[in-house]
This record gives C-alpha cells, structure tokens and sequence, in this order.
C-alpha cells in the first residue's frame, strides 16, 4: 500500500476502513441499482431487445463496420510511424532549414482538431482521397507528429554520455544516431507507440463527420433503428473497443516493466501527456 | 481571404460557442477529475476499484460514442435537459459527455503529479510531527499541483480541440461553422482551413501560456 499519503494503518485505522469500505459499498450498489432499476423500467433490458439488437444481419453490419476501422487504424498508424520517423529525422538535425520547418509542421498538425483537418482533406481532396483516405491522411499528420515528439523525446531520453562516447571514439552524427542512439532509444518509445494506437483507433470513428464507412457510424444506424436497443447497442461497441483497447494498454504496461527491468536508465515517455489522450 | 471577412461575425459565434463548451465542460473535468484521484489513491479498496474503472472505461472509449449516447440514448431513459435556447439540449449533452470525458485525463495527469513525489517527502513531514493536514496541505499537495501542471495544459488543449467532435451531435461551433462555408464555398476552401485552423492554434497557444504561468509561479529548486 501506498506509503506517501498516509501511514500503514494500524487497528484504529483498520476499522476505520472497515467502515468506509461499508460505506462506499452501499452508495456504489446503490447507485448500480438506481441505473439497473431505470433501465428495466424504461424497459430496455427484455430479451425482445435484446434479439432484435443481436439479430444475425445486425452483428454482421457491425462486424463488417469493425472491420473498416481496424484497417482505417492499421494503416493510420504504419502511415504516423513513417511520418513520425521522418519528422523526427528532422527534428534532431542540427541544421535549423531542416529543423525549423520540421517544427512548424509539427507544432501546427498537432494543434489543429482531427475533425477540422478531416473536413478539410475530405471536400478539398475528395476525387483523390475519398473517405479511407482522408481519414487515414489526417490520423496519419496528426499522430506522425505526435510520435515525432515521442521519438525525439526517446532519443533524448538515452544517457547523454552515450553520445558523448560515440562522439569521442570519431562517429559521424548520422552513425551516433544509426548505431548508438536510436537502437537504445526504442526501448523507451515501444510503450508509447502502443499508447499511440489506442489513440488511433478510438479517433477511426471521427470519420463518421466524413461519412467514412466504420463500426461507431454503423453502430448508430443501427441504434436508431433498434429503437430500444439503442443503450445495448452503443454499450456493445464501446464494450468491443474498452476490450481491445485495454488489452493494448496492458502490452504497453508489461513493456514497459519488462524494459525497464534490464537496468538501463533512461526517462519514461508518456504518450498521454503529449496528446492529452486523443478523442 | 475575403470569405473569412465576409463571415466573420458567423466563425466569432462559432468560436463562441466552442469556448462555452471548453469552459462549462472544462469545469465539469476539474471537479469529478478531483473527486476521481481522491478515490484512486485512497486507502479504501472499494473506492480505488471503482475509480481505476472508470478510467478504463471512459478512456478507452471514442469520444464519438460517449457524446452518442448523450444525444440517442439516454434522452430515453429521461436524460433531456436545456438550459435557454442558446444552451439547448445538443449543447448540455456535447458538455456533459466531454466533461465526463475529459474528467478521466485530468484525474491521471493530477496522480501522476501525485506520484512523482518522492516518498521522503511524506515520512519527513510526518517525522518532524506534522498531522495528516499539515503534510497534505504544506508539503505533498502543493508539490503534485506544480508537477501536474504540464499534463494538465495536455489535457486541456486536448479538450479545447475535442470540442470540435461536438459538431457530429449538432451542435453549431466552430467546426460546424466550418463544414457548412466548406461546403459552401469550394473555392475558397484553403482559406477557410487556414482561418479556422489559426483560431484553434490561438486558443491552443493561450491554455499553454496559462499553463507557463502556473508552472513558473510554482517553479522552485528541488
């Protein structure tokens, strides 16, 4: 038990726990209760909604929807990881004409809404791109930059005295990044790589404001016309992407722990803390 | 150029509009985002249980589906407010869900302020007889703000460009503004990019000067 906000508990504090844990218990139920109790007044929980949600042809609409945000998403993140990589090339060089404009386009794709830049890529470029494309194009700026800072952040992360060998023993730039830094730096940067694709898989469905064909526009097709099934209907894809999200989440968790254990210092990057956790 | 000043007054009522979602839905994160770190470092298992789960919920959920089951969903379970014409029913929904949203990124960013606090902290305070007030108020809270700040300017700016999600569930911000003269005006479409785009990076560029404040306000030596 955590040991920076209060002592390890002793009897006294021990019942006293007791007693809120009691406490806690029945406003928690309470509450569940209430919701539950709304739900099957409102009378949404029967097994006739819960057919006429899960019917054959509906689980296969979504499914199908599944699968157009999986393949949004798969090429969203190679398309960011090749950006990323790219950018953050650029970022790092020491010539301020690469530098610089590397910069802007970072600092501007990330403070630019998705939405925005979808909207934009989809009606301007619409003969070329079309719907996949566009989404894809913007995830793909969009989170490029994003994991150029991550990348540069991991590069920076490797203990400078590193570099400073590498420097001394008459490597050229390019051979310090391509030998020493780069291979250590990958380390820190796997989890938030991975952090990264939850971010590009919960932000697939913003395609929906382009009409772009994935799982949370079908879903809300589908909502609307299983009239009382809309709650089921919704907590059913929220359930599917919590489950793949989470697992996700957890790899990154175990990555981190299993890197960090090989006793190399270096910073921890958190991917959270550069996109404020995506849409 | 000309579109932006020929609808200007239409993009500010835009832009209006999403401030009113930043601020009202930004109020809404700070305090359950409070409420939820409260519970998750508490020395109640029941409470931290089911704190961790929200935030495995709420997080891993697109925004897109959350604000859809504000605007389809619970409307039927009686969930159907407006507070004036202006603030109709689409514009508390979109605050809400962004609020609760947002409320699961501003809980960790303030425990991972929390946990970047050496333990020494705390068993010196504690050793020289401060109380559990004492410690928390002059010794471990202040610090966690300082270090929470970065990640919370984060997580705002991401709330300030998620509010633009909001235009999926009708509500006329910014970017609806902007889909509506995009549509309308094919030719000047770069132009109205450029435009909208300066005004999300002028509200971007303020929540990180806040945030610079803050942080040197709270700026001392370790």
């Amino acid at each position: 038990m955590s040991s920076l906000l209060f002592d390890i508990p002793g009897p006294r504090a021990r019942a006293r726990h007791r007693i809120y844990t009691v406490i806690s218990l029945l406003v928690l139920a309470a509450l569940v209760g209430l919701a539950v109790r709304k739900l099957i007044q409102e009378g949404v929980l029967t097994s006739t909604v819960f057919n006429e949600t899960f019917q054959n042809s509906n689980v296969r609409y979504l499914l199908e929807g599944l699968v157009g945000t999986l393949k949004a998403a798969a090429l969203a993140i190679v398309g960011a990881l090749i950006l990323g990589m790219t950018l953050a090339t650029a970022r790092l060089s020491n010539h301020a004409w690469i530098n610089l404009p590397a910069r802007l386009i970072i600092e501007f794709f990330r403070a630019v809404p998705l939405v925005l830049l979808m909207i934009f890529l989809y009606f301007t470029f619409r003969s070329t791109l079309g719907g996949l494309g566009a989404v894809v194009a913007a995830l793909m700026l969009y989170n490029g930059s994003v994991l150029a800072e991550v990348f540069r952040a991991g590069v920076n992360a490797v203990q400078s005295g590193q570099s400073d060998a590498a420097y001394a023993l008459g490597m050229r730039k390019a051979q310090v990044m391509q030998l020493i830094m780069v291979p250590q730096a990958v380390r820190f940067m796997l989890p938030a790589i991975i952090s990264q694709c939850v971010i590009v898989l919960k932000d697939t469905s913003l395609g929906y404001v382009i009409v772009y064909d994935e799982v949370v526009r079908r879903g809300r097709q589908v909502a609307l016309v299983v009239n009382d099934g809309t709650i089921l209907t919704y907590a059913t894809i929220a359930l599917v992407f919590i489950t793949i999200n989470y697992s996700l989440s957890k790899l990154a968790q175990y990555l981190e722990r299993r890197l960090s254990q090989r006793g190399q210092q270096g910073g921890k990057i958190k991917v959270d803390e550069m996109s404020g956790g995506g849409a | 150029m000309q579109i932006l000043i020929d609808n200007f007054s239409e993009i500010v009522d835009g832009f209006v509009v999403t401030l009113w979602l930043l601020l009202f839905a930004g109020l809404i994160a700070a305090v359950l985002g409070t409420v939820l770190v409260a519970m998750r470092v508490s020395p109640i298992t029941v409470l931290r249980g089911a704190g961790t789960s929200y935030i495995n919920v709420v997080r891993n959920t697109p925004l897109l589906l959350i604000l859809f089951l504000f605007r389809d969903a619970f409307p039927k379970l009686g969930f159907n407010y407006s507070i004036n014409n202006y603030f109709d029913f689409f514009f508390v929904a979109a605050t809400v869900g962004l609020g609760l949203y947002a409320a699961a990124f501003v809980c960790e960013a303030l425990r991972s302020g929390i946990n970047s606090i050496p333990v020494g902290q705390a068993e010196a305070a504690r050793a020289i007889g401060m109380s559990f007030g004492q410690t928390m108020r002059q010794v471990i809270l202040p610090q966690a703000f300082r270090a929470s700040v970065p990640p919370l300017v984060s997580t705002y700016i991401a709330l300030a460009k998620n509010t633009s999600v909001a235009l999926a569930i009708a509500v006329t911000e910014a970017t609806f503004v902007m889909k509506k003269l995009t549509n309308d005006h094919p030719s000047e479409r770069w132009w109205i990019f450029v435009g909208f785009a300066g005004g999300y990076i002028l509200i971007v560029w303020v929540i990180a000067l806040i945030g610079n404040v803050f942080e040197r306000r709270g700026a001392l030596a370790r």
